[in-house]
């Protein structure tokens, strides 16, 4: 299993840059305090619906900002060298990985902040902690693509935004209605929702693996 | 591909465009449809918006293959194509909002509301969610594809995107609104336009030619925009 390896040796150099400069994840978790406590500061405790609105749309841009430097930072020369190394649906696949890894971290530091200054609407925790895992995951894979859309576009990460809201709209619509779910006991929770989930999330690392060669080719 | 062999320059197909659109209007205002609750006389209209939506995914999916075909030839022409397609694609969905919003304020805006307050409810209607995610995809793809000066690289990365954006699109245009409650017909038991116990057997006649005609239309509109193109980046195309 080479590919499993050029991943993981992949996934590794994105880790170790990763803790070489360690400003840009103490950027992303500044980032989530700052949003966090400017909300905090703005409102009281918010009601189930708003807190739950608030949650996602707070996570999109968390996830923006913590995935756009994935393929930015990546400059020219560094890009070659890849190029000549490994195979795109690797390099791919261990930016999707790493950043999926970062995100669910992200993810749960924000609910937990969520939990601690906007209070906590959740009647279901477990079901919801879940739900916030795998819409993170699902943000992360996306937005991953995109930035390196963006990246070869040479556009900065507005055009990211641009580009991708319209993509996330639906998944934001199935969280936060099956996050509704564990806000009140009464109402059911769909497994074909999440399975849904599940296989858009596959669909989005299937096409990846599919557009990338194209992508990064001067 | 020679000038002769290509179907953009023929006139059979938008000869038929016409004959078949001033069918639409004539017949579609003239022949017997049943009389319905709340509906009665305004769903002509069906002639008109939904045949907008179906040449807006007709011309969108044209786009798509475009882009595909760019992908795997790296002829430029293919982009050109894709693009325009994409423009006359919006042109449309934006049509069909405006004969939405006709068909809406006779059926389902509430008379004793504000037209501001029946707005928030009627948009978020999940198939204008999803006619708006559409319409955004393809704003942003102009937006991406505009931005990048060197041509070779605009017309891959536009293409990749617009081929991702289009496989992301469809789940979103066919499931989220069988999943959220809707006021539209067509919610859970597919298109309604389609479907065969809903509408009458008069205006299929008159529904599958319209859709057919204003597709045409379309196709024309673009093609002739395409031409203008082919013409303009004479030098680049092979």
């Amino acid at each position: 299993m080479s590919s499993a390896r050029h991943i993981l040796t992949l996934f590794k150099k994105e880790l170790l840059l990763e803790i070489r400069q360690q400003y840009s994840f103490y950027g992303i978790l500044l980032y989530i305090g700052a949003t966090i406590y400017v909300l905090f500061m703005t409102m009281d405790e918010p009601e189930a619906q708003v807190w739950n609105g608030l949650f996602w749309v707070i996570q999109l841009f968390i996830c923006i900002n913590a995935v756009a430097k994935s393929f930015l930072q990546e400059s020219r020369g560094r890009m070659l060298y890849f190029y000549s190394i490994v195979s795109p649906g690797n390099f791919v696949l261990s930016k999707l990985l790493f950043n999926s890894a970062l995100m669910l971290i992200m993810s749960l530091l924000s609910l937990a902040m969520f939990m601690l200054f906007l209070g906590n609407p959740i009647q279901r925790a477990l079901p919801f902690t879940g739900l916030v895992l795998l819409g993170g995951w699902s943000l992360s894979l996306i937005f991953t693509f995109l930035a390196a859309i963006a990246a070869r576009a040479q556009q900065n990460a507005a055009i990211m935004a641009v580009l991708g809201f319209p993509l996330i709209i639906p998944q934001l619509l199935l969280l936060s209605q099956l996050a509704n779910a564990t806000f009140n006991p009464v109402l059911p929770f769909h497994g074909s929702t999440i399975a849904l989930l599940i296989a858009l999330d596959a669909m989005v690392i299937i096409l990846a693996v599919i557009l990338f060669p194209f992508l990064w080719k001067d | 591909m020679t000038p002769t062999k290509n179907y953009m320059y023929k006139s059979w197909w938008k000869v038929l465009s016409v004959v078949l659109l001033i069918y639409t209007v004539v017949a579609g205002l003239l022949i017997k449809v049943p009389d319905l609750p709340a509906l009665e006389e305004t769903i002509r209209n069906l002639f008109f918006h939904v045949c907008m939506w179906f040449g807006m995914m007709i011309l969108f999916t044209v786009s798509v293959i475009n882009s595909i075909r760019y992908l795997r030839t790296f002829n430029l022409r293919y982009d050109i194509y894709a693009r325009h397609y994409a423009t006359v694609g919006i042109v449309m969905g934006l049509l069909g909002y405006a004969t939405g919003a006709v068909w809406m304020s006779y059926t389902w805006a509430d008379p004793n509301n504000p037209a501001t307050a029946s707005f928030s409810t009627i948009a978020r209607e999940p198939k204008l969610i999803g006619a708006a995610i559409a319409l955004l995809i393809y704003f942003a793809y102009l937006v991406l594809r505009d931005s990048i000066n060197d041509m070779d690289k605009r017309a891959r990365i536009s293409a990749v995107y617009n081929i991702f954006a289009y496989a992301m699109l469809f789940p979103s245009i066919w499931i989220v609104p069988r999943i959220l409650p809707s006021l539209h017909p067509g919610g859970s038991e597919g298109n309604p336009a389609m479907n065969f116990k809903d509408i009458d057997s008069n205006m299929r006649l008159v529904f599958y030619p319209a859709v057919i005609g204003w597709t045409l239309l379309g196709v024309w509109i673009a093609t002739l925009k395409i031409r203008l193109s082919l013409l303009k980046e004479k030098q680049m195309i092979q």
